[in-house]
């Protein structure tokens, strides 16, 4: 295994191109784990660490373009306001030590069904930017995902940043684990609510073969908010809508049974969990700060 | 050149007098948080090489052929080993049934049987060999339940059984048998108001230990092996691999590094005869350390177990009977089945008074992964059984579970199944008591005024999947009955060598044993028993080894009583050697040496007034005194192979929980919130110890109620999550406040009255959660580890 160190992103562009079976490693959470259960030995390994600039944010006026490897406890410090989903999604990944490693560009180049960033991303809205030394193209995130472990990305292109949607209005994300920390989603929800555009979007994490949106509760979601002139009154979702919510969005799942859990239950809990999240979320926007958010 | 990390040498000075009862602190206590600890895994010797096991990736497979020629053809491979090179007629080991191969032959069976070994420059060359050696599989049916192992046509896991345990099986496929009768439970049936039936299952868990399976071997000059290696009982380890590698005990020469925990899952051989194949075939020292995953494969585990059990009571509360049938699996191997088997049926009836008893335990020799210790040792299975049956029993009476519970405790005196009399305090009732006393932690706590939820506090934790929703309270109450000491009349000594000698003018013991020091705090206790023995303040533990005689296994809660009271006695007799070199040389100056009762104190020998009639230094001189003695406690009895009568047990150990439980109903997670435990402990040598024994113990019982399990496909008996990805154990954010309330009534017939404690609390700590979970969701709940699929129905 060859293990290549490039010092600038240009070098990492060139190795990749003229390596394209290196695999990309930053803080190593997945590629590790995988190099030790011996799931995979690469080739190459690419080693992103020594790139500066993957470890930085900007907040622009629309979008926060996140670096492929800005740690996910820095987006729990710094960008709480901005990306309140991936915030608490980056708080349910694995222990302290890790969150200080790993980073979102992992999470999407790996593509595992279970990352825990995947819901938040989708429910936000997002772009990836992928580059090689051909250029670069900006995957809009309902793409990226393409199947097990699969991405959309060519074989010569390296993850450089994330462009995600600023939020708009409230936004959540539950992942269920059979242990209260430092565990892999067995189901994960995230749900983001945008006023300005008067949409709910969302993500389901662990229970179909990709990271996928409800679009169908998502539809009829904003059709029932519409209708019933919710975004300007601002009164409770009828619990008929939000059953009926939950109800599609278990509908979106194609889960399997596995060692983690049963495909029944991941859909149940997927369920249960779109609805506690749209009950939070629209409690936000109603203006009850009190349960926006755990307060991890 | 020589062996670098290991062992760990322990000086454990104070100026503290540290006695027995003082919580002093672990000598290795910094170095283990510090990262500095030496852990076998640490060990390196100058050209050494690393050895790589190869296992089977089938549970059950006749093995057609074995094609080493690629692997030893590989650069920096320096030997390849199959059954075929075992060097004398001894190829198989076990702690009592000689079953297990070193290496497969002819049959693997069970998934990670160990076919071949390679010794390599590089433990990824080693690897990368062992890869390229080709096994041609034929497979077999897979033997995975009572069902498929007692079939009339089933495969025989071991054909030509003749072991001790072979004649008196009713099936071939049954490790061993152990019936208990005692009354007429029928009879007694048909004067129960109330009876209560249920079926139990209980999950196979691991030890989870941290520190893999690791150890070098040396090949020594004289033909021998130096072996350094993390293990439960040195001895044990050497009775077993000397024969295999053709040598006298003697010449392998074992000691002790460092043990990264243990929790029974040490007692069988893993890579001890191994390294010392390759090492002597080699020339050259080999280092063994398996990965995670491969530890999974390394070592036993806890039994899985289906239960059985029926319970009579009249309307006033009394029990009246009691039948139960346990099936253990004991996977591939025998291990200690045996032995599980004795205790999971003497201890079936828990620590009630039940006259009428009919009770069967056995264990099954399937293709599933081997079973033997851990922590608790047959008890924890049917404790989790028993409780569940006093909970049902209770609520069918319509009393409260506690005082149910308190109306049929056992007491000192009480008759046990066995024919055996409790002999000393069974404070069953007081435990019971004591943890219903405290109050309960405030309600709700995850509510902060004027904020978020706080979600650390809730059901999911960090995992933000309730704020408060969905969340209702349990609380559950269970009591456990766990033997102390090998039992059925294993003779299980120990052995301590004491030297007393004046350095630098001080005097300066040593303490030698080969205690396996695994994390349970022999070391430090041990130096608090020869201060107060001996009066001296500095002490120093010898590392481990087979130089000096057994200690027996740091298992069954014996340690302390049965190496501590080795230490005790070996003290005890130096103090009477000194103390007869003082009367000889300074009996004539002062009529006390002869007539007073004389003590050593703070380095002085003193009168029992409190005189000091002289100093150590001076009784001494250069002259050391050193002894090594045997230590027994009382003997025990086998029991009865037909009636389960006999005086089987040395000891028997109480305690009692309390959980307090959250548990989201919609999602089915659970927040263990409180484990508050009673427990007796005879006599504290060390409290802080004792505290922290309660507290792991605690723990290990609550992983098993609600995560921690291996999975075994059914259908290819092949382990499905090998690993801590999938093998979930609780981390601190799982963990509840455990407050620990210890009594200390002795035990008469123990050393300082001690009681073994190590055990019990993981006994009692699964049926309270579970009892706690049912008392919030109303569910049934029959198995342990509890998921959320049980908890939603989904």
């Amino acid at each position: 295994m060859d293990f290549l160190r490039p010092a600038s992103w240009e070098e990492a562009l060139a190795a990749k191109a003229e390596h394209p079976t290196a695999v990309p490693i930053a803080g190593g959470t997945d590629v590790m784990v995988e190099i030790n259960f011996d799931h995979r030995r690469p080739e190459y390994l690419l080693d992103l660490n020594r790139i500066g600039e993957l470890s930085e944010w900007e907040v622009g006026q629309e979008n926060v373009r996140l670096g492929a490897s800005v740690p996910y406890s820095h987006i729990m410090e710094h960008l709480r306001a901005e990306l309140p989903g991936l915030a608490l999604a980056s708080h349910t990944v694995a222990s302290p030590q890790i969150r200080n490693r790993g980073g979102v560009g992992g999470n999407l180049g790996t593509a595992s069904p279970a990352g825990d960033a995947h819901p938040a991303l989708l429910a936000a809205g997002a772009e990836v930017e992928a580059e090689s030394v051909r250029g670069t193209r900006m995957i809009p995130i309902d793409a990226f995902y393409t199947g097990v472990k699969r991405n959309a990305l060519e074989p010569d292109e390296l993850i450089r940043a994330v462009h995600i949607k600023k939020a708009d209005g409230p936004q959540q994300y539950s992942k269920v684990g059979t242990r209260n920390a430092m565990v892999i989603a067995v189901c994960a929800f995230g749900l983001a609510l945008h006023p300005e555009t008067r949409t709910v979007r969302t993500g389901i994490g662990s229970a179909a073969p990709t990271p996928v949106r409800a679009k169908a509760a998502e539809e009829f979601l904003n059709a029932a908010l519409e209708e019933g002139g919710f975004w300007d009154s601002r009164t409770i979702i009828t619990p008929s809508i939000a059953a009926q919510f939950a109800t599609l969005a278990a509908g979106a799942c194609n889960p399997i049974d596995d060692v983690r859990g049963t495909a029944s239950y991941r859909r149940h809990a997927v369920g249960i969990m779109a609805r506690r999240t749209l009950g939070w979320t629209w409690e936000s926007y109603r203006g009850n700060g009190r349960s926006t958010e755990g307060a991890a | 050149m020589g062996v670098t990390g290991s062992p760990t040498n322990i000086h454990q000075g104070t100026r503290t007098r540290g006695g027995i009862g003082e919580s002093t602190l672990r000598p290795d206590g910094i170095l283990k948080v510090t990262g500095e600890f030496a852990y076998s895994s640490d060990m390196w010797h100058e050209d050494m090489l690393w050895g790589h096991t190869l296992r089977s990736t089938v549970a059950h497979a006749e093995i057609v052929s074995i094609d080493t020629s690629e692997a030893l053809a590989t650069p920096g491979v320096h030997a390849v080993l199959t059954y075929d090179d075992l060097p004398t007629s001894v190829k198989n080991y076990g702690l009592e049934i000689q079953d297990t191969p070193v290496l497969a032959h002819g049959k693997a069976r069970h998934h990670g049987e160990p076919v071949a070994l390679v010794a390599a420059d590089h433990p990824e060359t080693a690897r990368r060999a062992a890869a390229k050696i080709r096994i041609d599989y034929r497979e077999l049916p897979v033997i995975t339940d009572e069902a498929s192992a007692t079939a009339p046509d089933a495969i025989l896991v071991h054909e030509g059984r003749s072991d001790h345990h072979a004649g008196h099986v009713p099936h071939p496929n049954i490790v061993h048998r152990q019936p208990i009768v005692r009354g007429d439970a029928d009879a007694a049936a048909a004067r129960a108001d109330v009876i209560v039936s249920g079926e139990y299952v209980f999950g196979m868990q691991d030890q989870a230990f941290l520190g893999p399976e690791s150890g070098l071997a040396v090949p020594a000059e004289d033909g021998g092996v130096d072996l350094y290696v993390a293990t439960q009982w040195l001895h044990s380890d050497l009775r077993q691999i000397a024969p295999v590698l053709g040598l006298p005990e003697d010449k392998v020469r074992m000691t002790l590094s460092g043990v990264g925990g243990a929790f029974g899952g040490r007692e069988d051989l893993s890579m001890q005869i191994h390294a010392c194949l390759l090492a002597l075939r080699t020339g050259k020292p080999v280092k063994i350390v398996y990965n995670r995953f491969e530890s999974f494969f390394g070592h036993v585990h806890r039994h899985p177990a289906k239960l059985w059990y029926e319970h009579g009571a009249t309307r006033d509360g009394k029990l009246t009977h009691m039948k139960c049938r346990i099936v253990l699996d004991g996977g591939a191997y025998a291990s200690a089945s045996p032995a599980v088997v004795g205790n999971a049926s003497s201890l079936s009836v828990g620590p009630y008074v039940i006259d009428d008893v009919d009770i069967e335990a056995i264990a099954l020799y399937t293709n599933n992964p081997p079973c033997g210790a851990m922590r608790g040792f047959g008890a924890v299975q049917a404790c989790f059984a028993y409780e569940a049956q006093m909970d049902k029993l209770a609520a069918e009476l319509g009393m409260d579970p506690v005082e149910f519970r308190q109306l049929n405790a056992m007491e000192q005196g009480t008759l046990l199944p066995t024919g055996q009399v409790v002999d000393s305090p069974a404070p069953v009732a007081e435990l019971l008591r004591r943890v219903k006393a405290r109050p309960l932690p405030p309600e709700r706590q995850w509510e902060v005024a004027g904020e978020q939820a706080d979600v650390r506090a809730l059901p999911g934790g960090l995992s933000n999947t309730t704020h408060g929703e969905g969340v209702v309270r349990g609380i559950g109450y269970a009591v456990g009955l766990k033997n102390v000491g090998f039992s059925e009349g294993f003779d299980d000594y120990s052995t301590a060598r004491v030297r007393m000698e004046i350095v630098g003018g001080e005097p300066v013991v040593t303490v030698h044993t080969a205690m396996a020091e695994v994390g349970q705090g022999g070391v430090t206790v041990h130096a608090q028993i020869a201060r107060t023995e001996l009066g001296v303040a500095q002490v120093t533990i010898h590392p481990a080894d087979t130089q000096v005689g057994s200690a027996g296994s740091t298992s069954a809660s014996r340690q302390t009583y049965v190496t501590g009271g080795a230490v005790k006695h070996s003290c005890e007799a130096v103090r009477e050697k000194v103390l007869e070199i003082g009367r000889r040389k300074f009996g004539t100056y002062h009529p006390a040496w002869a007539t007073a009762e004389l003590l050593l104190e703070d380095g002085k020998v003193v009168t029992d007034g409190g005189e000091v009639l002289a100093d150590l230094a001076d009784v001494l001189e250069d002259e050391a005194v050193d002894i090594e003695l045997e230590w027994r406690h009382r003997p025990t009895e086998a029991f009865d192979l037909r009636t389960g009568q006999g005086n089987g047990h040395v000891q028997y150990s109480f305690a009692a929980h309390r959980a307090v439980v959250e548990v989201d109903t919609e999602l089915g997670l659970v927040k263990v919130i409180e484990l508050a435990c009673a427990q007796d402990v005879g006599k504290a040598l060390n409290p802080l110890s004792v505290e922290g024994q309660i507290q792991g113990g605690t723990t290990q019982g609550l992983g098993v109620a609600v995560m921690e399990e291996i999975i075994v496909d059914p259908k290819t008996a092949k382990v499905r999550n090998p690993s801590f990805t999938d093998y979930l154990i609780p981390t601190i954010l799982d963990t509840p406040t455990i407050p620990v309330d210890v009594l200390e009534l002795a035990d008469d017939h123990a050393p300082y009255g001690l009681r073994g404690i190590g055990e019990a609390p993981t006994l009692s700590s699964t049926p309270a959660v579970l009892a706690a979970i049912r008392n919030a969701t109303g569910l049934e709940l029959n198995r342990t580890p509890v998921r959320p699929e049980h908890l939603t129905g989904t």
